[in-house]
């Protein structure tokens, strides 16, 4: 018997319209819940802190209810989660480390985000835990970083391969650790934290247009998602009243952000093969959205255009033909480029069977997105946490159990095809009207949640707004949270010369998980 | 794949006539880049990019110029993967506390002569600034091509 049902029993209809209702929990009940979480009855949906507890919230699948159990932190020490529950570490040892609290009997007490180059230590615990050093206003590029201990690997003919911050191509910072033998690799281990930019403080007093120019470049590729989950916490807080034909165009939005990641991506992952041509193809076809959401919405990656309240601005008299076309033409290109794919024996050579997720893996880690789906994970937001106007459309949720590359790639190639569905719909049936309200002034503190399908899976933030409508707390978790650990699971005992395939296949962010 | 490679052949190219290099960025340049660009590297510029804590919108442009519309290595422009390998360093991003270390080593280990390209970030002598949230790929090009032009202009003059 689930010992949680009390506490995860909001349904979506419920948050997604109103403010959340507080949940405070005794320490009994948090450590009753994280058993509900290892036994795999619950999935962990994000752990975060503010200056008066850590938070969690949680999802039940077979109900589809969500839950947020507050645990107020007295010594400033709270009951480690991940002891019991992998997922929950890296969240844990970030939220401990700029709040300055202690989780007790976490078996992995690093720091995580705070590689001992800020000058300060704590940055949001407030006047009463942060211990500022002497506080640096600019970036020290002679600091000499703390020695970060990796776990220790042992065994016979091992070496270790150290990789990054700075990466060879055009991609984001991280550092990966890997642990060879021979060509095949017996253990990666990630740090992140490079691009962290203190996006949490910056929230913290920020007005809530602040926030939402904010919470739009915390991972670029997923702004449109990004804005949106802001705003849904914005609004549900205020109970705001929102504007029909906004939600259409935020999906409108939504879909050409996904539609464009997909097309990106299934061409990268096939060049990191060495397949260039599809990259080439997939570019085109790219290059197209992103010119279709400029002429439509004035910004190729549509930044800033989902504001609480509804979206910067409509749609002119042209758009809808803009848009047709671009459907002909990407409906036009994908049955060769599927083919391409699928007929090349050199380029499934290297997808099929590598980097292969397992799904009780998967399931454990709540895996969002493409990684979850192509493991088995049956979830999608838009499906099983519904929100306007998804509610309305036909959206089918592809599904696949094998879990390698090749798996997440035709998960991909399926989205693009319910992706440009979706399109025709919102398009057949978008309602007109007004696409923008303001917004009611808050007369007292308030907290709302946003959870919003992204194109690499459910992007989670949680507003607290103070009384006079600033924002007392925002805590965003990328989907990338649960999927790097995989990564690491999913690269073991395969060839190093397959990192880059598994890990393009994952495309985790690294800017939206390190803020 | 014969299809495609023959549409390749016959069809109209996608790619786009230049943009003409930025007036503003030209005049920036005139008191940073000397014309030993053009001197010693002729039209070739090798590039590698750093980002420094972006949100990765950056990146994302920036692969957009390998794109068939832009095809940036017309120009003898391209990306490489070590800073050993460049003379213009790209920096994306505020620059956080966490990655100052490594982009300053990434810039010691580009050699002589060597240039800043600022896509937003400023801790190093920056040569050449290219605005915008991200910036747009035709708007990368113009600066980049305002590098090599000016570089060109320098050598004239001289």
């Amino acid at each position: 018997m689930r010992q949680s049902a009390g506490i995860v029993s909001i349904a979506a209809r419920q948050f997604r319209t109103g403010p959340l209702p507080g949940a405070s929990v005794t320490r009994g009940e948090w450590a009753a819940l994280s058993r509900d979480l290892a036994s795999g009855s619950l999935d962990l949906l994000s752990l975060w802190a503010d200056r008066g507890g850590v938070l969690m919230a949680l999802l039940h699948q077979g109900s589809r209810r969500i839950g947020i159990a507050r645990l107020v932190v007295r010594d400033r020490a709270f009951p480690s989660v991940g002891l019991v529950h992998a997922p929950a570490q890296r969240l844990e040892r970030a939220a401990a480390e700029l709040f300055g609290l202690a989780a007790e009997g976490a078996t992995d007490s690093r720091p995580w985000l705070d590689h001992g180059r800020w000058g300060l230590r704590h940055p949001l615990a407030g006047k009463a835990g942060a211990t500022p050093a002497e506080a640096p206003t600019e970036p020290m590029p002679d600091a000499v970083a703390a020695d970060y201990p990796f776990l220790p690997v042992h065994g016979d003919s091992l070496h270790q391969v150290a990789v990054g911050p700075v990466h060879a191509g055009t991609i984001e910072p991280g550092h990966f650790r890997f642990t060879v033998q021979g060509e095949t690799v017996v253990r990666l281990e990630a740090r992140l934290g490079y691009t962290h930019k203190g996006t949490d403080a910056l929230m913290t007093g920020a007005t809530v247009a602040r926030g939402a120019e904010l919470a739009g470049r915390t991972s670029g590729d997923s702004t449109v998602a990004y804005a949106w989950a802001f705003a849904q916490a914005v609004e549900a807080a205020l109970a705001a009243p929102v504007p029909a034909r906004a939600f259409w165009l935020r999906a409108l939005m939504a879909e050409l952000e996904r539609l464009a990641n997909h097309l990106g991506d299934v061409g990268a992952i096939c060049n990191d093969a060495a397949f260039a041509m599809m990259l080439a193809q997939c570019s085109v076809l790219r290059e197209q959205v992103l010119r279709a959401c400029d002429r439509c919405f004035g910004h190729r990656m549509m930044r800033d255009c989902v504001v609480p309240g509804g979206v910067a601005r409509d749609l002119d008299g042209d758009a809808h033909g803009v848009l047709r076309n671009l459907l002909e033409t990407i409906r036009d290109a994908l049955p060769a480029l599927t083919a391409l794919y699928d007929g090349t024996a050199s380029l499934l050579d290297r997808t099929v069977g590598t980097g292969r997720l397992d799904p009780a893996l998967a399931r454990r880690f709540g895996a969002g997105g493409y990684v979850g789906r192509a493991s088995g994970r049956d979830f999608d937001t838009r499906r099983d946490l519904p929100y306007a106007p998804y509610d309305m459309l036909k959206l089918e949720v592809p599904r696949r159990s094998d879990g390698d590359v090749n798996a997440r790639v035709w998960i991909r190639i399926e989205e693009i095809g319910q992706s440009l569905s979706l399109i025709s719909q919102i398009l057949a049936q978008m309602p007109q009207g007004p696409v923008r309200a303001d917004l009611p002034a808050a007369d007292e503190p308030c907290e709302g949640l946003g959870l919003v399908e992204g194109f690499r899976g459910d992007v989670l933030i949680s507003v607290a707004l103070d009384g006079d409508g600033r924002i007392a707390r925002c805590h965003m978790r990328d989907p990338s949270w649960f999927q790097w650990p995989l990564l690491e699971a999913v690269i073991e005992g395969n060839i190093i010369a397959d990192f880059p395939l598994c890990n393009k296949s994952f495309n985790c962010s690294y800017s939206g998980h390190d803020l | 794949m014969r299809k495609l490679l023959i549409e390749g052949l016959i069809r109209r190219p996608l790619t786009e006539p230049a943009p003409k290099p930025d007036d503003a960025a030209l005049d920036a340049l005139g008191r940073r880049v000397g014309a030993a660009l053009h001197r010693r590297l002729g039209r070739s510029l090798a590039i590698r990019m750093v980002d420094a804590g972006s949100c990765n919108g950056c990146e994302l442009e920036i692969n957009a110029l390998g794109n068939p519309f832009y095809d940036l290595e017309r120009f003898g422009l391209r990306f490489v993967a070590s800073p050993r390998h460049a003379d213009v360093l790209m920096v994306t991003g505020p620059v956080t506390h966490n990655m100052a270390e490594a982009l300053r080593r990434s810039w010691d280990a580009v050699p002589e002569p060597r240039w800043v390209v600022a896509v937003v970030a400023a801790v190093l002598p920056v040569d050449l600034h290219i605005a915008g949230c991200p910036p747009r790929p035709a708007a990368l090009l113009e600066g980049l091509l305002a590098l090599l032009e000016h570089a060109a202009a320098g050598t004239a003059a001289r």
